[in-house]
Parts: structure tokens; sequence; C-alpha cells
């Protein structure tokens, strides 16, 4: 970064640096103190992350914790808790492939070629059916695993995967009752929007996990990963409709009373000229939405899941490893970095693609 | 009846009544089964409860809390700290905030690059991760015997302990009051309808305005002063245990943290899209009438940007409120966390839920209402019709 500075300057590279960084006192200054802030930030970031850390396991903890930099040793000893949970040791590959899986398809529905109705769901179905078979087994000589030893970055997967899955369909639903004609079914549909809205997700996770089986007969309650994800799913929709809806107001009236016109009956009207120009003026806000709840499954650690967060306590809190937290949670960072980064950069570049359309 | 149905009139209304009325027999059905299966528990409905003393006791709390204490009390020390959690996070993140949003925003692409990579590195990690880290530093910091000590403070794994002034509570509180109304004051009496008074005389009487209310509170507090004590009560070590100064529990100093780095970022943001927002030809307009760049700033860019970003602030502000619930990660006891605990010790279930609703449909309420307000006040007057 601080390389364009350092460089040795060519002729005439020494006054365009003057000019950017140095033109007046004040400059100068903020150039200074930048500089100074990020040669000391990088510098003790590589020192600890690199030169004076220790990366085998050779040495043990011991070794390790009397090393002056970072301790990755707790990541090469306990990457496999972190990444798979309490997964059966010998089954974790189904795990790893199941990752995979869940990836390929979000990296496909980034792709325009499969932006219809019809083959985004083709995938997105498909992408989590792969999912659900190599993680549960029980079919094609694969051991059956219940959802009981699901856990860390597969479990994080599943449950942003199928909080989509459901929560945005749900969202369509909601956006349209809410723009009915008809007062009452608007009315109602946004008391629940709002209320949800008003609520923070931890408490409605709460809710549907412990306060739920309580209120449904037994055989509604089902188990406690499915009631998470449907909460997490209505919280997601809330959110969710209020972009759809707001992408729905920007399609110019005209374009639905022409179908009208037409003869085009409700249905037609809503999934051939509506939603089409509504996904696409929504189309950024919902990345953003996508990245948010990304961010937010990570609050399930809280009604006691094992997903990545916590097989990452689980990972430094055990004797040996106590003193590596910094190592875990940077490890974990920069797992999350890496999805939520890549998808708000894929967000970004949408945005400027479509503005230029708009020109 | 065939053809009653075939009225548009009476099937809208069919379809409302249906659509309504699903919903709330749903309600109606899980709540009366809840009630039946508490009701199987030995728990009677109703809020009695909230009479009762609870039992158990809170870790953290602004007010006088004991375990013989009633629900009711337990639930407005929640949303005590709740609101103190949520105030101190707020006002951290909005001077984080700002300092990176004006780096980005800055003219110097050192600055901004430092700005972006603070936004991107800390807005892409989950609060929650950020939470459990800062709680693992705080706790795993030296045992009181060997705190570190920085400014009078003493880092331990207990928590924070930081001296504070020994006077008593009425007057330190009147003293603060005073301070903040050194700090208000001369904005106040700076406000764009004063601007007929020359600079030099304006700018005299914010000074002399924010040198009385300091001097006031140094009045109160000399004489509010604990009679015998030394004015500031350093924590020390005593034994094995610490004495003197005020303990923050790291439960609330990581939550705070957290809060302000990532909140920070996202205010950030804010702040950048709202100085984008004002109209480069404001700016170059000032210049031109001779205005010093200082003053083109605090009197042209800055009102402009704020009326920009005030309502998003609002939005982000709300997010941030509702963000603290997650101090039950850590076990910080804040409204939500008094909630879930109600749940478990009294089953209670229905009438808690009800409480927690309505407690955050109040805390998010009146947050707008400020909001608008404010947003009301600073408004461009008269020309609103440019739409």
């Amino acid at each position: 970064m601080e390389m364009v500075v350092v460089a040795p300057p060519a002729p005439g590279r020494l006054e365009d640096l003057k000019r950017r960084f140095f033109a007046t006192p004040l400059q100068a200054l903020l150039s200074l103190i930048s500089l100074t802030i990020m040669a000391l930030i990088v510098w003790k970031l590589l020192d600890w992350a690199v030169f004076s850390a220790v990366f085998t396991t050779t040495g043990g903890p011991e070794a390790c914790q009397a090393a002056a930099g970072a301790c990755w040793s707790v990541i090469a000893a306990r990457w496999r808790i972190i990444l798979f949970g309490l997964y059966p040791f010998e089954e974790q590959w189904r795990s790893a492939l199941a990752c995979v899986s869940v990836v390929i398809m979000t990296v496909l529905s980034c792709m325009p070629a499969f932006w219809t109705g019809r083959r985004i769901a083709l995938v997105w179905g498909a992408g989590t059916g792969l999912y659900y078979v190599l993680m549960k087994g029980g079919v094609l000589g694969l051991p059956y695993v219940g959802e009981e030893a699901w856990g860390g970055l597969a479990l994080t997967l599943f449950i942003f995967v199928t909080t989509c899955l459901i929560g945005f369909p749900l969202a369509i639903c909601l956006a349209l009752l809410r723009r009915s004609d008809l007062p009452w079914i608007s009315r109602t549909t946004g008391l629940i929007i709002d209320g949800v809205r008003s609520l923070p997700l931890i408490s409605i996770l709460f809710m549907f996990a412990v306060v739920l089986p309580f209120a449904l007969p037994q055989w509604l309650q089902g188990d406690k990963l499915y009631r998470v994800i449907l909460g997490s799913a209505l919280f997601f929709s809330a959110y969710q409709a209020e972009i759809v809806r707001g992408g729905m107001q920007g399609v110019p009236a005209g374009q639905e009373e022409a179908a009208m016109a037409l003869g085009m009956s409700y249905w037609q009207r809503i999934g051939r000229i509506l939603l089409p120009q509504a996904m696409r003026n929504a189309l950024p806000a919902t990345i953003n939405q996508f990245v948010i709840s990304f961010k937010e499954t990570s609050l399930v650690v809280i009604v006691g899941f094992f997903e990545i967060l916590a097989s990452g306590n689980a990972a430094y809190g055990t004797g040996e490893w106590r003193f590596a937290y910094v190592e875990v949670y940077a490890f974990i960072a920069f797992i999350y970095f890496v999805f939520v980064f890549s998808l708000s950069r894929y967000g970004a570049y949408l945005e400027r693609r479509m503005a230029v359309g708009e020109r | 009846m065939v053809s009653l149905l075939r009225n548009q009139k009476v099937r809208n209304a069919l379809l409302q009544a249906l659509y309504v009325g699903s919903l709330a027999a749903m309600v109606l059905a899980c709540v009366m089964i809840a009630r039946r299966n508490l009701a199987e528990q030995g728990i009677t409905s109703g809020f009695d409860f909230l009479f009762k003393s609870t039992g158990w006791d809170v870790n953290f709390s602004l007010l006088p809390a004991t375990a013989n204490d009633p629900y009711w009390w337990f639930f407005l020390i929640g949303i005590v700290n709740t609101l103190f959690l949520g105030a101190t996070g707020l006002i951290l993140a909005t001077i984080v905030g700002t300092i990176v949003g004006l780096a980005r925003t800055s003219s110097n692409e050192l600055a901004q690059l430092l700005g972006r990579t603070y936004v991107d590195i800390f807005r892409n990690i989950p609060l929650i991760l950020q939470v459990f880290f800062w709680y693992a530093v705080i706790t795993h910091l030296p045992t009181p015997r060997a705190a570190h000590e920085a400014f009078g403070m003493l880092l331990t794994s207990r928590g924070l302990y930081v001296p504070v002034p020994n006077v008593g509570g009425i007057a330190f509180a009147a003293a603060i009051l005073a301070v903040i109304a050194a700090i208000a004051l001369p904005l106040w009496l700076g406000r764009t309808s004063h601007l007929g008074q020359p600079f030099g005389e304006r700018v005299g009487i914010q000074l002399t305005a924010a040198a009385t209310a300091l001097a006031t509170a140094a009045v109160i507090l000399a004489l509010g002063r604990l009679p015998d004590l030394p004015l500031l009560d350093f924590p020390a070590l005593q034994g094995l245990n610490l004495k003197g100064g005020m303990r923050i529990p790291p439960e609330f100093s990581a939550l705070a943290i957290a809060i302000a780095i990532y909140g920070g970022s996202y205010i950030a943001e804010i702040v950048r899209g709202g100085f984008k927002a004002v109209g480069k030809g404001q700016m170059e307009a000032a210049l031109s009438l001779g205005l010093s760049p200082w003053r083109v700033f605090t009197l042209v860019r800055l009102p402009l940007a704020l009326r920009a970003m005030l309502p998003i602030l609002a939005n982000q502000y709300v997010w941030l409120m509702k963000a603290t619930t997650m101090g039950i990660a850590v076990g910080f006891t804040d409204f939500f966390m008094i909630v879930a605990l109600t749940i478990n010790h009294s089953g209670q279930t229905l009438e808690a839920i009800g409480i927690l609703m309505s407690g955050f449909l109040a805390i998010n309420l009146s947050l707008a209402a400020v909001f608008n307000r404010i947003n009301k006040a600073i408004a461009l007057k008269g020309n609103q019709l440019r739409g």
C-alpha cells in the first residue's frame, strides 16, 4: 500500500508525489500521520502474524505459547473442529463437499445467465438438495448423520442458504400482500412486517427456539434447527419484503396498466411484467440484505447451535490452547471476511454495471 | 349464493375476512395451547408475578439490585442497562464513524486509503464475533495483582477500574449536566439565525457561555465534595482485591468497544454519503464569497451533509440499539437477557414476551420521535416544493 510512496522515485515521479501528498503543509501533515499509522499497523501485524509466528504443531502448545508472535499451530491442530464441528471424523469429507456445493451454487447464481426465476430456483433447489443428502446421508450407502451432529462452517452455510431459500419467496408474497388494493390485507401485512422489523433478531430466534414449543401442538414442533431457520427466514423476509416493495414502486404504473389493457391475468402481470422489473431495481439492496443475513447467521450461537463461532469457542476453550484465542478468532473472522467481502464487492460491481445501463 | 360470489365487492370482503381471520385464529390457537401447557406446569397467567421477588441476581446494574427485588424492578434495571449501553455505544460509534468518514472524504489519498481499509475490515466481520473477541481479550488480561496501569486506570481480567471523584451523587449528576451545557450552549448560540452579529462578537459570546458553564461545574464539584477524602478516588490493590475507583465489568466494555468499532464502520459510510451528497457548486459558491475554508466547512458543508445523513443515521441508531441484545452472548444483563431469565425462572412466558415486544416498540418509537423532531428542526425551511 505505502509502496507507492517509498518506491525509488523516477525523475518527474517526485513532482507527482509532492503534488499528490505534500501540496500544502496541512496535506503533508495528514499524509505523514496516515503513513505513520499505516506503517506501524502493517509492521506490527506482519511481525505478529508472520515473522514471530509459530506455524507447526511439532512443539506443542507450550512452545507455541512461548513464541512472541501468533500461534497458528492451534489452527493446524483444531481446524477440523472449527470447520466441521462434531461431525463424525471419518465422514467429514462429506461436510467439506457439502460446503463446496453451496459455494458453487452461490457462484452460479451470481451469473446473469441464471437470472430467470426458473433457473435460479433450479440451481438453489439442486444445491440445497445435494447439501442435504451429503450431510444427512442414509441413502446411497452414506451412513446416517443426524442434524444434532452438524456443526462448524457447514452448519453456518446451511442456515444461511435455507434462510434465503424460505425467506425469499416469503418476502415476495409479503410484498405483494402489502401492496394489495384490499385495505385490510395490506394493513395486516404491514403490521406483521413492521412488528418483525422492530424486534431484534436474537429475540425472534429465542422465541422460535425456546418459546414456540410451548405454543405448538406436539406434531407441529419439529426439530429445533428447523424452527430457528424458520424464525431467521421470517426476519429476513420482513426486511427483504420492504426492499422488493421499493423495487415495485420503481416500476412505472403505466407498465401494469398496459399489461391490464392487453388482458393479462393478475398472475401474468405479476410474474411477467412487475416482478422482473422490480427485482432488477431491487438487486443491489437485495445483495446487501444477503450480506447482512450471512453475518447474522452467527447469532444462532446464542440459542445453542454449534456453528462456526461456537466451534471456534470450543477449539480454544479446552485446557492446553486457552491462550490462543486471538488466532482462532482471527481465523474465523478471515473465513467470514472472505464470504462477506466477496459478496459485497459483487454487489458493488452489480450496482456500477446497472448504473451504466441507466445512463 | 354463486351469484353473490361473482360480486367483486362480496368477494373482496370475504377474501379479507379469510386472511385476517386465519392469521388471528393461528395466533389465538398458539396462545391457547401455550396457556394450557403453562397451566399444566402450575403457572397461572397474569401480571401478578411482576410483584414477586425474583430470587436471582444481576451482574451489572446502574440501579441498586438484590435478589429480593420484584420482577418489575428487574425489568426497569434491564431497560436502564440497555439504554446506558446503547447510549455509550452510539456515542462512541458516532465519534469513530465521524473520524473515519471524514478521513474517507478528505482530499488526502493516504487518509482515504486508511479509512477504506478500516470500513472494509470491520464491516465484514459479524458483530457478535467482535463481541466475543473483545470479551476474550479483556478476560485474558492479568489478574488484579499484576494489573496493567494507565492514567490511573487499572486494566484487569475482572474489569476496568477507573478513578472516580469523591463527590455526592446528585452533585456529580449536576456537574455532568453543566459540562454538557458547556458543549451545547456555544453550539446553540452559534446557530445560523444569529449570523447577523459580527463574527468576533459571536465567538466571544460562545466562549463566555462555555466558560461560565464549566466554572459552574467546578463550583458544584467543590461544594458537593465528600469531606476528608481526596478529590479523586484511585483504584488500588488491597490484599487480594482492588479497592476504590469504579469497576466497569468486562461484559460492558467488550460490548461497548465492539459496538463502537462495528457501528463506527457503518456510520463512517453514512457520513461519507452525506458529504458526497453536498453539491460541489455550493462549496464553490461559498468559497467565491470569500469565506475561509473552515467557515465553508462549518456553515455550508457540515449543515447540508447533516441534513442528508440524518434519516439514514436514525435507522442505523435504531439498529445499533437493537444490537445491544447481544449482551446475552457474554452475560450482560440487558433488557432482553432479563426477559430470557424471567422466562427460565418464572415460566411466565407469554407475559414476558409481551413485555419484550412493548419494550422494544417503546425504544424504537421514542428514538424515531426524537429523530423526527431533530429532522424537522434542521430541515431547509421554505423551499420544500423542489421535491
